[in-house]
């Protein structure tokens, strides 16, 4: 159940995607993102996908992987699709009593679907190639900008490195926590939803013990450590970009041409 | 030979099975355990100890293999685990992390609740409980999380001496402890034990502590059981011990060095007891070796 969780969840590998500058992989995702957006049909939508499939086979992570990361949003996947397909108003090509289906209301269904699962597939990408440390590392450089305003980049960023670098061990914990009570006959499988929730207590009020005693001996260490915030402080890795960040992003960016393109001047058939 | 309370047939466990972090724990174990012997476990961390002992009360399904209790099947009927959750009793590495109630009565009573017992019976049990690890009644209204280490500790192996299982199986209790809260946990395994006959597996990084108590030493080493028989017959392998990288009692290599130049020492030693008898019939005073 829990380690079903892939979110955040790094998948070690040694490929191009693997080695980009989490910087230009953050960057290049929002492009992709936007991207998505601006294709208005699906001819240049399938550039889209095909960028994201060419991504993909770049990082030679196993295919299931992606499998893995839209299961959990195909509700909402099928929830788009059904209302697109009824609600959408143009020619119905369909009718039964009140219910009627439109071509454009089919179109603009595939069209969603495409979209999210390249939506989703691409930022998991970026979260199965880089590990956390990368991904905190290149936002709170591409953030810096925002501390002229007085926002605390630094210590956000901090935050969320921490946040990352917990979530396996508090699964960890959550896992022998659970495995202890079950020892002791905890039955969390069987029962309605009260008693489901109440079954909970005895995982989650050891699991918050535990979390504020790590979080004092975290502090206490990193004090130790002469931590005083981000002021002036250096770093052991420096993010360098190189020559494939650079391939990376003309990369995009022809794919990106590729959709304006198409919109423009491809067949004038499946489009919104 | 008695009645064989544990067996594993080929018991295999791999976790993350077809992914990069794809690691086998347990590699073909087939071991049986009489019913009331105390039996050391000892390996290297990471030898698969720990989940060796995680499927013996079915918290671990194995990837092959079966384990039987009590002449049992343990996944004949998936539905029917909890049954033998009571009758093997698992108390994990630093229990005390896994203390939830306001008060340590209830914290103990939660394993015999969880059995559907009577109020009475639970009531009963955990005095019985808290009996044997040396707790008072005073201390049984006090919240879990106002004791000190050591006290956690002995609450939380008291909530699973409530169960009063005929396995109980302990995953380094003496972690972390100071020489004196060490001394009291072992005893009162040690006494439970005696009083119930139960079956006892205890893990342990201490060869001294096994040896002074165990009948028995299973030995893990890469996720496969190395050596499993007689306490001292397996510390008599001094050098296949130490080749995998394991210590033998200080006082059982003193001897067999002493062995080695040549002095008429029984081939196993164990205890300082022991090794205080053998010089003293060495120095051929043997018969007042008891005094």
């Amino acid at each position: 159940m829990l380690k079903d969780i892939t979110f955040g969840q790094y998948f070690p590998g040694d490929s191009i995607i693997h080695r980009l500058d989490p910087r230009m992989k953050l960057i290049l995702i929002i492009v992709y993102i936007v991207l998505l957006f601006v294709a208005d049909g699906l001819f240049s939508l399938l550039i889209g996908a095909a960028m994201g499939i060419a991504f993909y086979a770049l990082s030679k992570l196993p295919w299931k992987l992606v499998i893995k990361c839209i299961k959990p949003i195909m509700p909402i996947i099928i929830f788009t699709a059904v209302l697109n397909i009824f609600f959408v108003e143009g020619d119905p090509i369909f009718e039964w009593k009140f219910i009627s289906v439109s071509g454009k209301g089919v179109l603009t269904a595939v069209l969603m679907c495409i979209r999210i699962i390249c939506l989703i597939a691409g930022s998991s990408l970026l979260t199965y190639t880089t590990t956390p440390i990368a991904l905190t590392d290149g936002l709170e450089r591409l953030m810096k900008p925002l501390q002229k305003i007085k926002v605390p980049v630094h210590e956000l960023s901090m935050m969320m490195t921490i946040a990352l670098r917990f979530i396996p061990t508090l699964i960890d914990e959550t896992q022998k926590i659970m495995a202890a009570q079950k020892a002791r006959g905890a039955d969390m499988e069987s029962g309605n939803i009260i008693e489901k929730a109440k079954a909970l207590i005895p995982i989650l009020i050891p699991l918050f013990v535990s979390a504020f005693r790590r979080a004092d001996e975290l502090a206490l260490a990193m004090e130790c450590r002469c931590y005083h915030g981000g002021e002036g402080r250096t770093r052991m890795k420096q993010l360098k970009l190189t020559a494939k960040d650079f391939g990376a992003a003309i990369f995009v960016a022809g794919g990106f041409a590729a959709v304006i393109l198409m919109n423009m001047f491809g067949p004038e058939v499946f489009r919104l | 030979m008695a009645e064989a309370i544990i067996r594993t047939e080929n018991l295999s466990y791999v976790y993350s099975e077809g992914t990069p972090y794809e690691h086998r724990a347990v590699d073909g174990v087939s071991i049986e355990i009489e019913k009331g012997s105390f039996v050391g476990l000892i390996g290297h961390t990471g030898s698969g100890k720990s989940s060796l002992i995680q499927h013996l009360n079915g918290l671990l399904k194995p990837t092959s293999g079966k384990v039987f209790i009590g002449g049992e099947d343990l996944w004949a009927n998936p539905k029917d685990i909890r049954r033998f959750r009571f009758k093997v009793g698992l108390v994990f590495q630093y229990p005390e992390h896994q203390l939830f109630e306001e008060t340590v009565r209830k914290d103990i009573a939660f394993g015999p609740r969880n059995m559907g017992l009577s109020d009475e019976e639970i009531e009963a049990r955990v005095l019985e409980a808290a009996k044997h690890t040396g707790l008072t009644e005073d201390y049984l209204e006090k919240s879990p999380f106002e004791l000190s280490g050591g006290e956690k500790r002995r609450v939380a192996i008291a909530g699973v001496l409530a169960m009063k299982p005929e396995v109980l199986i302990l995953d380094e209790p003496t972690a972390g402890l100071d020489p004196k809260g060490r001394e009291f946990i072992l005893s009162e395994i040690k006494d439970y034990h005696d009083k119930t006959g139960a079956t006892i597996i205890l893990v342990s990084h201490s060869m001294e502590d096994v040896a002074r108590f165990a009948s028995h030493v299973l030995i893990m080493n890469h996720a496969k059981a190395a050596m499993y028989g007689k306490t001292r017959e397996v510390f008599s392998h001094v050098e296949e011990l130490c080749e995998m990288g394991l210590e033998v009692p200080q006082i059982s290599r003193v001897f067999a060095k002493l062995r080695e130049k040549g002095y008429e020492v029984p081939e196993s030693v164990l205890t300082v007891d022991e090794a205080k008898k053998a010089v003293l019939k060495l120095l051929g005073k043997g018969g007042e070796a008891d005094a």
